[in-house]
């Protein structure tokens, strides 16, 4: 039998981007030894490659941003199915979570008074992203990587071991949740260097693992990306909710092919840049949808007013929400209309000084001269939608990150519910500051209410997961896993992508089916020192079930909202908008539930015009609305 | 646009190994890293790699690349020649474990040995007012993504493996002058920068600085500002006075934090 080295912990995150981070900083101030999971090295997490800031409604640079105006822009931006009390939690607390990291040693971008600096971004009614030029999710790993080894210098002093309390799992992968009756007892996994076993014993795991973009050909994410905290979750028995909805940034690069998803900031067009067809249209002003008319301008000379008069202009119609603007662009391409790799133009040559373009997006600058050779003081962009983050997630409790399983929680990308059917753009930094903080804080009171009635590994469990992490090894002939990847991305990527059909989707459930038949003969040749094509078997698992989970949905919900496009049911439907989808799995077969969406709070509807609500939402719904109506009348 | 490059690749672990040779596909605008992930495909499965970001963000992908050290995902082929030989090595500073997956430990372990930002604790979280132009200079040190091509090209210990006990090197004496520039950081590391970190090792030859993917002036803006503060510390009588005039605790040294070496 294979060696396992055992730990026992009484809080285990799997995931060490900002929400780990800051969900392991949280259960260590509780008190509790907390492990640290990384499947890269410590700092390397998808997290760093965010650029344009966290959203916080601070007011350090417009005064009249408070967390109202923050709630109703996130719940404006995913189209009013977000979980309005993680919107509410999100919306009042992120000033806090990014002053924290201030006192941790964090060095944002200043105002003229020496206050933290606060950019534009899409879809939030003033300046609100705090930020470090382009490269403000360094700064946040960053910190709170020094944050941990801060604590871990404490615990140095004051017990002699810097491990005592925190400890980092670097490159370290868990493959399997363990359960004890319907509760947590542990998790199970391998060391990348080695190939060597570990097995937590433990009562709580938060799971922070991110999202699911390696599932798909064209994205911006990160090789960990494989829905692994998903897919744990669901053999866990726990649910995801809204898995068809998955954001495509608007601007990823799209030449060199190699290069083809690499995230360009949205940043280049809060601070002014603008996009074009090959006409030299600025063509955004053709698609700016119904429910947004209000707050976007008509005029090129409005639009360009806007950036120093924000309080007598409206916004450029570049600024809508991510998911209106890739619709937009492949629109446009479709149309004949595109640049000539087959994506649109994005300039800030023509807008702005090269000194300032230097000065404002040193990343940009430097990713498309070394990668593209292009320079972006001289010339424009080429930018095409790409995947970049899925909005459906685990189920979970929003004020603890519970999930339905007792012991598991979830926070950041993994969980669902807080970005509704699209995400505002820096509302996922803030996100992984208080939903981070929040789950950790509640898997310590978990493991506070236990007592002494801690849940027991069960042996029975390890030894299945040992021989399902072995077999692929053991296989002497069998499939390929970079090809089986290669067709699961390039699957997804064309059958349930950014514009959505009926046949496609069935299609691509088809061979989803066929995918995971020749999964369970996937071979890996080599041992298990640092075997890339091994992990990469492992991680297949989890993108095939996560894959399933968004066919699934996807097919199911018959409108367009959001992250989710439906060629066949182009409309937004106020019925669709009452219903969450929630993804359930038996050990063979992916369900689907239907399940009624939280209502919001009528103080907080009361934030919105009704004439606003009415878009969205029944008539039956908004009876009672009797604020609302005396507002309307007021007008 | 597609050709066949000539690749040299090392593959081993920490007992032996050697280079071996592979014929293998490029196309137009492809970075040293595709064609790895093309040989894991199609040749080589478990070809040991670090990888993450692909983006030039994460700082993972260092390895030697003809000799130079470089982040593999920002190493565009077309640096060379169709028909040049390209050898891949792993870096050379670090123990290797396995093909070109190096064993960077020594970096986190030095990390949690110096110091961390100190505020004065009568701040509290909101207040604190600094300028751009304060911030700036420390700001250029926290671009740093961590790759460690400069700790890997640092002769320092590139050649002395000895000298890595009583050296930090170049990122983490930069970690030092970041703090050290740090607007609102009430520590003082001077004295441990010289001692116990070795900044007196540092005869700024700036190759850190020259393989820097994030063009961070290393050597220029951290190390011999770092350098000036230590002598004026030491040897200006000024400091004396000086000391008990400013918001650093009167002489009082801030020392390496203990318990921290392996």
């Amino acid at each position: 039998m294979t060696d396992i080295q055992r730990y026992q912990y009484d809080v285990v995150v799997i995931g060490a981007g900002g929400s780990g981070l800051r969900a392991a900083v949280e259960a260590r101030l509780q008190g509790k030894k907390t492990a640290i999971i990384s499947k890269s090295l410590f700092g390397k997490a998808h997290t760093v490659m965010a650029e344009g800031g966290a959203a916080a409604s601070m007011g350090n640079v417009n005064p009249h941003d408070n967390w109202q105006v923050h709630f109703r822009d996130t719940l404006r931006g995913g189209k009013f199915m977000n979980n309005p009390r993680m919107a509410e939690l999100h919306a009042k607390e992120s000033p806090d979570r990014i002053y924290e990291l201030e006192m941790w040693g964090a060095l944002f971008d200043r105002t003229k008074e020496g206050k933290i600096s606060q950019r534009n971004f899409g879809g939030h009614e003033y300046p609100r992203l705090a930020h470090v030029g382009d490269r403000t999710g360094l700064e946040l790993i960053r910190t709170m990587q020094q944050k941990i080894v801060a604590l871990q210098q404490e615990d140095a002093e004051e017990l002699g071991d810097p491990e005592a309390r925190i400890k980092v799992f670097a490159e370290t992968t868990i493959t399997e949740l363990l359960k004890d009756g319907d509760r947590i007892s542990g998790a199970f996994g391998y060391v990348r260097d080695t190939g060597e076993f570990l097995l937590f014993e433990a009562p709580a795991v938060v799971l922070a693992t991110g999202g699911i973009g390696k599932s798909f050909k064209v994205t911006s994410n990160s090789w960990e990306y494989t829905g692994d905290g998903h897919a744990m979750a669901l053999r866990a028995g726990a649910t995801l909710l809204n898995m068809e909805f998955v954001q495509f940034h608007p601007t990823g690069m799209v030449w060199p092919p190699s290069v083809k998803g690499i995230l360009v900031t949205e940043s280049v067009r809060g601070d002014g840049g603008v996009l074009r067809n090959s006409e030299g249209k600025r063509f955004m002003f053709d698609y700016v949808p119904d429910v947004f008319r209000a707050q976007y301008a008509e005029t090129e000379e409005e639009a360009d007013g806007w950036y120093d008069d924000p309080d007598n202009n409206r916004r450029p119609p570049e600024l809508l929400p991510r998911d209106e603007v890739a619709r937009s662009i492949n629109s446009e391409v479709k149309a004949g209309r595109g640049s000539p790799h087959g994506g649109v133009f994005l300039d800030v040559s023509t807008r702005m000084p090269a000194e300032t373009i230097l000065r404002r997006l040193p990343s940009m600058h430097h990713q498309f001269k070394e990668l593209a050779d292009v320079d972006i003081t001289k010339e424009p962009m080429e930018v095409g939608p790409t995947c970049h983050y899925v909005m459906g997630g685990v189920e979970v409790d929003p004020d603890t990150g519970a999930s339905l399983v007792p012991g598991l929680f979830a926070a950041g990308e993994v969980s669902g519910g807080m970005h509704g059917s699209n995400r505002l753009g820096g509302n996922s930094l803030s996100d992984l500051l208080v939903f981070g903080r929040r789950a950790g804080e509640g898997a310590a009171a978990y493991v506070d209410g236990l007592g002494e009635s801690r849940p027991a590994v069960d042996e029975k469990q390890v030894e299945q997961a040992t021989a399902d992490a072995l077999t692929p090894l053991e296989r002497e002939d069998g499939e390929n896993p970079y090809d089986l990847h290669s067709e699961l991305q390039q699957t997804l990527n064309d059958l349930v992508g950014i514009i959505r059909k009926a046949d496609e989707m069935e299609e691509a459930l088809n061979r989803l089916e066929k995918l995971k038949e020749r999964a369970g003969n996937l071979a890996a040749a080599g041992g298990r020192a640092y075997n890339p094509g091994w992990h990469l078997a492992l991680d297949l698992r989890n993108m095939l079930l996560v894959g399933e989970c968004v066919a699934q949905a996807a097919l199911t919900r018959e409108e367009s909202r959001g992250g989710h496009t439906r060629d066949d049911y182009p409309d937004m439907s106020a019925d669709w908008r009452k219903i969450n989808l929630i993804c359930h799995y038996d050990g063979e077969h992916v369900g689907l539930k239907r399940q009624p969406i939280d209502p919001v709070a009528t103080e907080l509807l009361e934030l919105f015009e009704k004439s606003e609500l009415k878009k969205y939402m029944t008539d039956e719904e908004l009876t009672g609305l009797a604020a609302a109506d005396a507002k309307e009348e007021d007008k | 646009m597609t050709y066949t490059a000539q690749f040299r690749v090392w593959r081993g672990d920490a007992g032996s190994g050697e280079l071996q040779d592979f014929k293998v596909e490029v196309n137009e605008g492809e970075v040293v890293l595709d064609v790895l992930h093309r040989l894991q495909a199609t040749q080589t499965p478990d070809l040991a790699v670090r990888w993450n970001c692909k983006a030039g963000k994460c700082g993972s992908c260092s390895m030697e690349i003809n000799g130079r050290p470089r982040l593999a995902c920002m190493t565009r082929m077309n640096l060379f020649a169709e028909d040049e030989v390209i050898t891949v090595t792993p870096l050379r500073t670090f123990p290797v474990i396995r093909d070109l997956v190096t064993d960077v430990s020594f970096n986190y372990e030095k990390a949690r040995q110096i110091p961390s930002f100190t505020p004065d604790p009568k701040i509290k979280p909101g207040e604190l007012r600094m300028q751009q132009e304060d911030v700036q200079r420390s700001q250029e040190f926290r671009k740093c993504i961590e790759c460690y091509l400069c700790q890997n090209t640092c002769h320092v210990i590139r050649d002395h493996e000895e000298n890595e006990t009583n050296f930090a090197g170049p990122r983490f004496l930069m970690r030092i002058a970041e703090l050290e520039m740090h607007p609102a950081d009430e520590a003082d590391r001077r004295e441990i920068a010289q001692e116990d970190f070795g900044l007196g090792f540092c005869n700024i030859t700036k190759c850190c600085t020259e393989v820097c993917p994030e063009h961070i002036k290393i050597t220029d803006n951290a190390l011999i500002p770092l350098k000036e503060r230590v002598v004026g510390r030491r040897y200006d009588p000024l400091v004396w006075l000086g000391r008990t005039i400013t918001r650093r605790k009167a002489g009082k040294d801030t020392p390496k934090v203990p318990n921290t070496t392996p």
